[in-house]
């Protein structure tokens, strides 16, 4: 017997290259990559320093704070959830390093472990806040972020904290195998990312949880689970960040980092995942995180004001959501 | 790396060694199952026998009772009182996968596919295979579309995203799931209720080929001219409690509404359990 020939959209997933880039769906999905080779292109012609070793070294280590961030979204993004909490999770995390490391004259592995365990803690309390008490995520995670940016500020008594370590300098300043350490930190997180979210039971119910909960709930998926790890992923990252970011300016600033919270989601927009949830890219997501923080440099090597930055950064954002609305449509 | 034990079961139920048990007798039975949800009586004293290579239809209006029996069976619901059987045996399901570990597989309404994944993640949804912490993508693509291409002439290739298929593909893999995984009993609510004449036939045939290589089958419809053509016998639920159960050969469309709506009175039949019950 036979059912129904083959419809449209079906063609379309078997179709060639072409025929997919004719959709609106498929320039959603790749608009981090297609907006990164074009900016890339635009400010290899309008400045001769942007497409130097030098300078694309530098954006590739500031981007890495980000990627991580970014990264940490996506997890919660795919389950079809969202975290504000990371920007104040990661001040935390600078803050106990802080306060750890340079007044209390704990060893660097101690201060970054509790760093780590606390924002993963944070991600946890998150996570079971939201799946287990049916609180909404936005709620919550914003929630979070108020109190948390009070125990980081109560922390370290409102002030930045100095901290000394050549391990961390080195961390910021060296290669291993010419590859920056920040930049090989954010590959391998990426790629363990990637694995994670395709190629392990985890990342394939995260993405049905995030599709369709009650039908991932009916098939026995541990929902509930599945959404408090996809936090508790975001949280640990976020930690992760905080590491970098130390290390980067050789102190912990308690502020909240709210730029590098929204670019985390604009990141995840961009690079094609749908904020309803279902859909991941680390790819994508990495190739958004890439975009904004390319954005940024090349604006300033041009000169361009830090008014207009955010301008043209959310205008970006902006197109990149509504091509997102198409996706699932054909052009 | 080991390979998981507890998905070597996928396969379809028909390719499986034959069961001790023979044809005709009882698979699963609701004795006297009685659920209420607060001052709501959903269930009163319903019973309830599918016999093992039957196609029996389960049939009533809205608030009847019909899901909340079938819920009972797939370990969502726990009857406050009466007794479920399979093969004879007392079993109480704490969970779905309770039920699941006996072989019975439900086809949902809704379908319960996820539509941005593929046909082979929604196969293996929840039983994945894997290899230490990876999943085996290639198996599990290749027993779907080996499962599939059974099923089908025109099979979804197993790396379709679902949110791509018509909905007779989608009703298949659903189906096809359920089939994959059952080794005992597939309940279908309502497999047709959101399809076409043609697709509708479709989806009837293939219960029909399935049935015919003996598999057991509980349907849910609203459609009596459906039932008939499918079933072999019909219970008939109203307000909670089993009014009837007909044999399809002998009984009409006219039979089945009587029942549905109250005009046929409460002439039930007995069902195995009373008569076993004396």
């Amino acid at each position: 017997m036979s059912t129904a020939t083959a419809t449209p959209a079906q063609s379309r997933q078997g179709g060639s290259a072409l025929d997919r880039a004719k959709t609106l769906e498929f320039w959603s999905e790749q608009a981090a990559v297609v907006g990164l080779l074009i900016a890339v292109v635009v400010f290899s012609i309008l400045t001769s320093t942007f497409l130097t070793t030098g300078n694309i070294s530098d954006l590739l280590v500031s981007a890495a704070i980000l990627v991580l961030l970014a990264i940490g979204q996506q997890f919660v993004v795919a389950a079809a959830g969202i975290d504000l909490s990371i920007g104040a999770t990661l001040p935390l995390g600078a803050a106990l390093i802080g306060v750890t490391v340079a007044r209390h004259g704990w060893s660097l592995g101690t201060g970054i472990a509790l760093a780590l365990l606390a924002c993963t803690f944070v991600g946890l309390v998150n996570g079971t806040i939201i799946a287990k008490l049916g609180v909404s995520d936005f709620i919550v995670t914003l929630g979070t972020f108020g109190v948390i940016n009070g125990l980081a500020l109560i922390l370290v008594k409102g002030d930045t904290v100095a901290v000394n370590s050549t391990t961390l300098q080195n961390l910021a300043l060296n290669s291993f195998l010419g590859i920056r350490w920040f930049v090989l930190i954010g590959l391998v997180v990426a790629a363990a990312a990637h694995l994670t979210i395709f190629h392990t039971r985890f990342g394939v119910h995260l993405l049905a949880i995030g599709g369709d909960r009650d039908a991932a709930r009916s098939m026995g998926v541990r929902v509930a689970r599945g959404r408090i790890a996809a936090y508790a992923v975001s949280g640990v990252l976020a930690g992760l960040a905080a590491v970098l970011q130390v290390s980067r300016t050789g102190s912990a600033d308690p502020s909240l980092q709210t730029n590098l919270l929204l670019s985390s989601i604009a990141a995840v927009v961009l690079g094609g995942s749908s904020l309803f949830g279902g859909k991941a890219s680390i790819v994508g997501t990495v190739a958004g995180a890439l975009l904004l923080t390319t954005l940024i440099n090349g604006f300033t090597l041009l000169s361009v004001s830090d008014y207009y930055q955010p301008i043209a950064v959310g205008l970006v954002v902006i197109g990149a959501a509504v091509l997102s609305r198409f996706q699932g449509r054909t052009a | 790396m080991a390979e998981t034990t507890e998905t070597s079961g996928f396969s379809l139920a028909t390719d499986r060694p034959e069961p001790d048990a023979k044809p005709g007798e009882p698979l699963i039975e609701a004795v006297d199952v009685t659920k209420t949800f607060g001052a709501v009586q959903a269930l009163r004293d319903a019973s309830l026998t599918v016999r093992r290579g039957e196609v029996h239809a389960l049939v009533g209006d809205n608030g009847a009772g019909k899901s909340t029996l079938i819920r009972c069976f797939t370990g969502v619901h726990a009857p406050n009182s009466g007794e479920l059987r399979f093969d004879g045996k007392a079993v109480r399901f704490a969970a779905p996968s309770d039920a699941r570990s006996l072989g019975i597989e439900t086809v949902y309404q809704d379908l319960a596919l996820v539509e941005d994944l593929q046909v082979w993640q929604n196969l293996f949804m929840g039983r994945e295979l894997h290899s230490g912490p990876f999943l085996r993508r290639g198996a599990m693509r290749e027993r779907t579309d080996e499962l599939l291409g059974g099923l089908l002439v025109n099979a979804p290739p197993s790396h379709a995203r679902v949110r791509g298929l018509s909905g007779g593909q989608r009703q298949t893999v659903a189906i096809a799931r359920a089939v994959g995984w059952s080794s005992s009993l597939v309940i279908m609510d309502e497999p047709t209720a959101a399809l076409g004449v043609r697709e509708t036939k479709a989806v009837e045939e293939l219960v029909a080929r399935l049935h015919g290589e003996g598999l057991t089958v509980l349907l849910i419809s609203h459609d009596v001219e459906q039932v008939l053509r499918m079933a072999q016998r019909v219970t008939v639920m109203r307000q909670g409690a089993v009014v009837g159960e007909l044999e399809t050969e002998s009984a009409g469309a006219e039979d089945i509404v009587a029942l549905i709506t109250g005009a046929a009175g409460g002439n039930r039949k007995r069902t195995d359990a009373e008569d076993a019950a004396g």
